[in-house]
């Protein structure tokens, strides 16, 4: 299903602090429900330009759940202010206004191995990262395909989302302070989990920082597992105008993370 | 409905080269973008000879009111632009503009000849910003150069020639004259000024090349006086752009002597921005 054709107004239904970051929801009356990998581009109607002139261009998000609103579909997402864009959508209140482009992008494709004896879907997410994994989740949830998630995490501060987006299943933790699950890196327990015979039926899909991204990509590609990234790079539009979103292909030449992604096949790309 | 260069367009906006690429959008937006298709006239992305990958990343930078890129025209060359791009092209609801950009008058020559034989091109545009490998001079930031390349691609077409000027002269209007005397129908402008930005945090500069060209609001005033500057010395048409977000910056393009005006970065933050535009400036000239 194709996005609606421009940007439109959507007004903001939620907006708080979870952990060091900030859950807000959209109502979007006019789009088709996202899927998950998907984003959107969003700018705030007033006080966009608010602090050196900046932000200019609106900032591309995934879409962390979604459900259906009174009207239309509720978007919601989770964000760290790491910018003056991201910091601005950190002050969204309930009833503000936002400029919001989308569903963009591709999707998660589900594991080609569905028979009795898979492993099914390792879901890994660091950080931020964690978002558009908890739409995921739910998605595969709903098809009864057998899903594990794998979280990380650096320090208490920065595993805001948890209890929002993961409240309902059964995740591993790692954090890199220890303070909770396995201290070290959540790619730690992917390779754990990589070590079973049935490995190779699994399919991984991950969302985090490049680093946590590069090594899920190396133990998978080594181990011959499926594996989907989602990836970020800059982005002025979204929409595959700007040409800005490049990564380095595989076969040579570059992906527009906007259109040929944000989600990647590990055989896809050179480097996360 | 304005005339340019004998083709009737339905309202005064366009869109800047390399700033909305409407086969990408067709796919993200369907069929809805045909039927609210923005532009009165659609301009290609910039194509060459031969395909090009474009620059390494990081290739765009936020600044205030504007951004700096650093592309590297990535394209699929001339055999892969009329393959696989010219037909879907076609099926847009306005005229079509190839922009074209080559390293010596040859190649020059044989793109515009090439796509100047299509059916479903209206006009060329020949995006002079790239130095000459003969001579290593930017074509368009010397009279000379651009009056001999203008008037070498001139006797291979009887289509419309556009000529894009590069703002990074010290007087873009000579360079205006000599691509009028070299047999330019029209001439566009203003391209990205050249600038850099240093990333805060790495302390490297903010796209991968170290320098590349800022577009956006924060450019309008310059384009405007370069648009008003060479609106004084030719008497060919011109397509003034530079920043234009609203119908107000385009009637001050118009006021100053452009024909038409073209929207670029701000389709990167409302991909309707031409057609508001449009209806902005409509109302804008209506209320005079």
């Amino acid at each position: 299903m194709t996005a609606p054709f421009g940007r439109r107004v959507c007004k903001v239904s939620e907006s708080r602090a979870s952990g060091g970051y900030r859950f807000f929801s959209l109502i979007d009356e006019k789009g088709p429900p996202p899927l998950p990998g998907q984003f959107y581009m969003l700018a705030t109607e007033r006080h966009w330009e608010q602090r050196d002139l900046r932000p200019f261009l609106p900032r591309a998000l995934s879409v962390a759940e979604t459900g259906p609103a009174v009207a239309g579909v509720r978007l919601d997402f989770l964000i760290e202010g790491v910018g003056p864009g991201t910091e601005r959508l950190c002050e969204l209140e309930e009833g503000e206004s936002v400029w919001v482009n989308g569903p963009l992008g591709n999707s998660f494709s589900p594991p080609r191995d569905l028979s009795a004896g898979a492993a099914g879907a390792i879901l890994v997410g660091g950080g931020i990262g964690i978002a558009p994994l908890a739409l995921l989740r739910r998605t595969f949830a709903e098809r009864n395909i057998p899903t594990r998630v794998l979280l990380g995490f650096r320090s208490e501060r920065h595993s805001g989302g948890l209890d929002e987006l993961f409240a309902c299943c059964e995740v591993r933790l790692a954090s890199d302070d220890g303070h909770r699950g396995h201290r070290g890196y959540v790619t730690d327990l992917l390779a754990n989990l990589l070590e079973g015979d049935d490995a190779r039926s699994a399919a991984v899909y991950a969302c985090g920082p490049p680093a946590m991204l590069e090594t899920v990509r190396t133990l998978c590609l080594e181990r011959g597992v499926a594996c989907e990234l989602a990836m970020e790079a800059p982005m002025a539009c979204g929409y595959g105008a700007c040409f800005g979103c490049a990564v380095p292909a595989a076969d040579g030449g570059y992906l527009r993370l906007c259109v040929d992604g944000p989600v990647v096949r590990a055989t896809q790309v050179t480097h996360a | 409905m304005p005339e340019f260069c004998g083709i009737e367009l339905a309202h005064p906006v366009i869109n800047a080269s390399g700033t909305f690429d409407a086969i990408a959008a067709r796919k993200v937006y369907g069929d809805e973008l045909l039927e609210r298709f923005p532009f009165s006239a659609y301009v290609s992305k910039t194509i060459t000879l031969e395909p090009r990958a474009g620059n390494e990343p990081q290739r765009i930078w936020e600044t205030p009111a504007g951004m700096i890129n650093s592309i590297g025209l990535p394209n699929k060359g001339l055999e892969g632009f009329l393959a696989d791009d010219l037909p879907r092209l076609a099926e847009l609801p306005v005229p079509l503009v190839v922009s074209v950009m080559a390293t010596s008058r040859e190649e020059f020559s044989k793109l515009v000849q090439t796509v100047g034989e299509r059916s479903e091109v209206a006009a060329i545009e020949l995006n002079v910003s790239c130095p000459n490998v003969h001579s290593g001079l930017i074509v368009g930031e010397q009279p000379v150069e651009t009056e001999a390349t203008v008037e070498a691609v001139r006797a291979v077409t009887a289509k419309p020639l556009i000529v894009k000027l590069t703002p990074n002269v010290p007087d873009p209007a000579e360079v205006a004259v000599a691509a009028e005397q070299g047999g330019a129908d029209a001439v566009s402008l203003i391209n990205t000024l050249k600038a850099s930005a240093i990333d805060p945090v790495s302390g490297r500069p903010g796209v991968a090349a170290g320098h590349g060209g800022l577009s956006g609001p924060a450019v309008r005033p310059v384009a405007l006086a370069q648009v008003r500057a060479v609106a004084a010395a030719v008497s060919v048409p011109i397509v003034g752009m530079g920043g234009i977000a609203s119908g107000t910056d385009a009637a001050e393009f118009l006021s100053v002597g452009a024909t038409l005006v073209a929207v670029g970065t701000e389709s990167f933050r409302d991909p309707e921005a031409g057609q508001r535009v449009a209806a902005e400036l409509d109302l804008n000239l209506r209320s005079r």
